[in-house]
């Protein structure tokens, strides 16, 4: 089994997702640049990582999404390749267009870094079967932009494909039905704004972030 | 050429007696180039011309002190061949008048300062004062100091893990923003700023040149007029992605072998960096200025000179290494030019267009730099509280004072920081320290700041005993063992003898404190002449604030403490003697608005003992929660801690007779701790073999509600919405 | 009426925004840009009576930050 974790300029929670996936899988994933026009041979799983690519400028995840590398991670992820999109990361996935909708500056406009209880709304994809239906999870948010909008036509129609696979139990950044993540159609690109990496073992003093990697390595590899 | 007139001697911020000497130095009249330097140097910024005889009495050594002040920042051993490097430092005067920009560049600042010398940085934290909330200008300036060093420290990637913040109409005209960074290194992989090697190449990394800040380190020893708006255009502004980029260049740098010295262009940019690096190396430097990268056009040897643009370093490589050097920082889109080389003799010289610019010998401009012995006077003792005042309900008085400006809950602010990137924050902001784990050890560093100005102008040499005192007590009530301090030394005009007084008492008892604890100091910063000018031509000077930053050491990061309540039925406990100071204590300047009499002394030899029981304690697992006591007395910490577990107490203090009910529930004396436990009986047997004091307080219980002595009670949602309010309330609408 | 106020940074004031897209937009390809500066477009819906003079005191009060920023107003019908 292999990962990869992109690293744009401005990265800044790449290394932390390579700790929870080496202490979760055993094997630390390979660190992929921006530049890069190709990812390592047999890559089973990409995350992108939080943090500040080109420093939130313009809009958060706009330059990154038309990195050399991003070409390459939407081929991947159209042969299934699972694609995980943490805060920044979940950014860069929706300017890219691999998912839906947009994040917006906080309704509050300032940066949140606090737990959020999320309800666990699909329990079926790769990522989430670790979960149980309907269960409530807390995993850290930290972020600026994570007012999640859309249409109200995409939002019932993500809702009903079951797209939505987070929500927060209470209004963290105003958005639209309390959205936290959500799956592409084929279930295979996830992107969140929590951060699972930061709840993976007793020192971060909650470890729910860790299933949703258990459960993935245990499907994917 | 300029002609150096008086007025051009006096716009630099140099006295004419100043201005004699450097003629003498250089044996001829300077011209422009040279006299910028020469301010730049001179001021007390680069200087310290006012404290540094002062300064020099401080305790700077110990078996763990790697390097002491002079560096960019100190360096102790933390074991396993890791070292950690810290320091602390002000923004103050840029912070007010763009306090955005002037919180962010500080974070940017202090950064540098500590990868300079080779560590990741893995922990930011703040001291910050401000005037009063209902001051016209407070509320724009508590937004915009928080949103800088929030949106500087999230995005470099640095978890922001706590801090502190005062109120006090002294701070009206000048806030104080002192930053400080934590960073952890191979302790054999330590990068300083001595240049050395005639011929090796020095190179300028990092951002571009512009005009931004020119006499911002002039500026920022001056004293502050009421119409410093004016003087708005000095402000720099910071990138905190291109310092992103620069952290991890260097990082990769210094992996390799390539580098002989380093040094970050803070305040006073090229000059200092450049003359400090000369002259910590006993040689010479030539720089080419046609080679500085420049951002705007025309800029002459003078601005690029005193230029402060931010996210810019300057080192010395070895021969050779330039080309590997240059791919790196290109392979992170950042400038890199070989800008001069390091020459015998011990001259700065400067040249442009074919032409020299600058020659001057490096001895005056630093070593030999103007030294005040600055008169002083003592600050009288104060006299003893008359009319102390009791409580006439222990209830109200406790839920005005949680909601109070001074101890009201800091969250709408540092929710505002990302406390947890790296993954490694064991104990994130509201408790006594932060803890932050080593990545890939069991270690992990305590940290915490602290002062309490209202102390120190009462009477400097308590308060800078108690100042240092409380950053062991903090660091204690988490189970680490304080190693050693950084300092962010903030006071007035030290030309005026009282101020000096201020400044002298302070050190004093700093060091008495340091010598007492075996905790030195090992890096600090001074900030000078914050004080306003005010209409009537008088000055309001700051309360002295010699802010202080402590580090320690847990060997094991799950052996360290919290002051949240864990569990009902649990005993709390008392250590340390019964309270009973009320002079300059919360309750009487939030209750009754008085602030008078002497602050509670303190008894240096008690918070050692009573902290290494503690520490003990906590290490063999004897107490549950822990927490110190020391704004608001007893019944406050027994309230957050009620709070911060959503668990209530049950109290009995009728044995302990108080004269006076308030003093006992809210004085501040110092060297005491709440602990709770499930084992009293181990916990009494551990204090009675030490000779520790060890009062019961009563039990925790999961009532919602903190009861005193079966009749006064308060409910913890009612606490809780007096602590949590304030900070909403007065930040509502505020951009 | 409306007032469209545009807010730019000062000459010689670092654009790090400006300098990141600047980079960006190399990096896709587009040789041609010699340099780049960001700013911000505010239109405000006037009730009647607001002049521009009152426009002008909201930018100095609040839109802009006159430590580093310019602005321009236009009133348009």
């Amino acid at each position: 089994m292999k990962s990869a974790v992109i690293v744009f300029p401005g990265s800044n929670c790449d290394r932390d997702m390579a700790s929870a996936i080496e202490s979760v899988s055993g094997r630390a994933p390979e660190m992929v640049w921006h530049r890069d026009s190709d990812l390592p041979a047999g890559v089973d799983f990409i995350a992108i990582p939080g943090g500040f690519s080109y420093g939130d400028y313009l809009r958060s995840g706009a330059m990154a999404a038309r990195s050399p590398i991003i070409a390459v991670v939407r081929e991947a992820a159209e042969r299934g390749t699972p694609v995980l999109g943490v805060c920044n990361g979940f950014q860069i996935l929706t300017e890219t267009g691999l998912l839906p909708g947009a994040l917006m500056r906080n309704k509050s406009m300032h940066f949140t870094c606090r737990d959020a209880a999320l309800r666990v709304e699909n329990a079926r994809s790769v990522f989430t079967h670790g979960y149980d239906e309907g269960e409530t999870i807390h995993v850290p948010v930290a972020h600026h932009d994570g007012n999640y909008q859309t249409d109200a036509d995409v939002l019932d129609r993500i809702e009903g494909e079951g797209q939505v696979a987070f929500r927060y139990l209470d209004d963290i950044n105003g958005s639209a039905r309390g959205i936290a993540g959500i799956l592409n159609a084929k279930g295979n690109v996830l992107g969140m704004m929590p951060h699972p990496e930061r709840a993976i073992e007793k020192a971060h003093g909650n470890m729910d972030g860790r299933r949703l990697f258990e459960g993935l390595f245990e499907k994917v590899f | 050429m300029t002609e150096i007139t008086p007025e051009i001697v006096a716009e630099h911020g140099l006295s004419p007696e100043e201005y004699d000497r450097i003629v003498a130095a250089i044996g001829r009249e300077p011209n422009l180039v040279e006299l910028g330097i020469f301010s730049v140097m001179w001021s007390e910024h680069c200087s310290y011309k006012s404290s540094r005889l002062h300064l020099k009495k401080l305790p700077t050594e110990a078996p763990w002190v790697i390097c002491g002040p002079g560096e960019n920042a100190g360096v102790i051993d933390i074991g396993d061949g890791q070292a950690a490097i810290f320091k602390m430092e002000s923004h103050n005067h840029p912070s007010y008048i763009e306090p955005y920009q002037g919180a962010a560049t500080g974070v940017g600042g202090i950064l540098r300062d500590v990868f300079t010398m080779g560590a990741r940085p893995v922990a930011n934290m703040n001291a910050l004062r401000f005037g009063r909330p209902d001051h016209p200008k407070m509320r724009h300036l508590i937004a915009g100091v928080v949103a800088g060093i929030g949106g500087y420290g999230n995005c470099v990637g640095v978890p922001t893990v706590g801090g502190e913040t005062n109120f006090h109409r002294a701070y009206d005209g000048n806030i104080l923003v002192n930053a400080m960074t934590v960073g952890v290194a191979d302790a054999d992989r330590i990068f300083y700023s001595a240049a050395t090697g005639v011929g090796n190449p020095i190179v300028y990394v990092g951002s571009k040149t512009g005009r931004d800040g020119i006499h911002g380190a002039t500026m920022a020893s001056a004293d502050f007029d009421e119409d410093s708006e004016e003087k708005r255009p000095t402000v720099q502004v910071g990138d905190p992605f291109t310092e992103k980029l620069l952290i991890e260049a260097c990082l990769e740098l210094m992996a390799t072998d390539a580098i002989v010295a380093i040094q970050d262009m803070g305040a006073a940019g090229l000059t200092s960096s450049s003359v400090e690096m000369a002259t910590n190396g006993g040689v010479g430097i030539r720089l080419d200025m046609d080679k500085v990268p420049c951002r705007e056009e025309g800029m002459t040897p003078y601005e690029m000179m005193l230029s402060e643009s931010q996210e810019r370093m300057l080192m010395v490589l070895k021969p050779g290494k330039e080309e590997m050097a240059k791919a790196i920082f290109e392979k992170w889109e950042l400038d890199f030019a070989v800008i001069g080389e390091v020459t015998e003799g011990g001259h700065m010289v400067l040249t442009f267009e074919g032409e020299t610019v600058c020659d001057i010998p490096l001895g005056p401009l630093a070593d030999e730099a103007p030294e005040y012995d600055r008169p002083y006077v003592e600050t009288p003792r104060p006299a003893p509280l008359e009319d102390e005042p009791d409580s006439k309900d222990v209830m109200a008085d406790l839920e005005a004072m949680m909601g109070s400006p001074a101890l009201a809950s800091r969250r709408w602010i540092w929710q505002q920081y990302d406390s947890q990137v790296g993954a490694n924050t064991v104990q994130k902001p509201g408790g006594d320290a932060a803890v932050v784990r080593v990545h890939g050890t069991t270690k992990a560093l305590g940290i915490t700041t602290d002062c309490t100005p209202r102390y120190c102008f009462a009477d400097p040499r308590e308060g800078g005993k108690q100042a240092i005192a409380e950053t062991y007590r903090n660091l204690s009530a988490v189970g680490a063992r304080p190693l050693a301090v950084t300092n962010c030394l903030n006071f007035a005009n030290p030309q005026r003898p009282e101020i000096m007084g201020q400044f002298v008492g302070c050190l004093e008892g700093m060091g008495e404190a340091c010598r007492a604890l075996d905790y030195p100091i090992v890096s600090g910063n001074v900030s000078l002449y914050n004080e306003t000018r005010l209409d009537d031509g008088s000055s309001m000077a700051i309360l002295p604030t010699p802010a202080i930053g402590g580090v320690g050491l847990l060997d094991d990061w799950e052996k360290s403490a919290s002051l949240a309540f864990k569990a009902a039925d649990e005993q709390i406990f008392l250590v340390g003697e019964t309270p009973h100071h009320l002079g300059q204590s919360v309750f009487l300047k939030e209750v009754h608005g008085r602030e008078e009499g002497p602050p509670p002394p303190v008894d240096l030899e008690l918070e050692r003992r009573h902290g290494e029981f503690v520490r003990t304690a906590i290490g063999e697992g004897l107490v549950s929660a822990v927490h110190d006591i020391s704004d608001g007395g007893l019944l406050v910490a027994l309230a957050e801690m009620a709070l911060a577990g959503g668990m209530g107490a049950d109290l009995h203090l009728e044995r302990l007779n108080a004269r006076n009910r308030a003093a006992m529930l809210f004085g501040e004396d110092q060297a005491r701790y709440v602990v709770t436990t499930t084992d009293p009986d181990a916990l009494r047997k551990s204090a009675k073999e030490n000779g520790i004091a060890l009062e019961p307080l009563g039990t925790t219980r999961d009532d919602g509600q903190i009861t005193l002595d079966g009749n006064d009670s308060i409910a913890l949602d009612r606490l809780r919405a007096a602590h949590e309010g304030f900070f909403p309330t007065l930040m509502e609408g505020e951009l | 009426m409306k007032a469209r106020v545009t807010i730019t940074l000062k000459n010689g004031v670092l654009d790090p925004q400006g300098k990141a897209i600047h980079h960006a937009l190399e990096g896709l390809g587009f040789s041609g840009v010699e340099d780049v500066r960001a700013g911000k477009v505010i239109e405000l819906d006037l009730a009647e009576g607001a002049s521009e003079d009152d426009v002008d005191a909201m930018c100095r009060k609040l839109l802009a930050n006159t430590v580093i920023e310019n602005y321009a107003i236009e009133m348009v019908d």
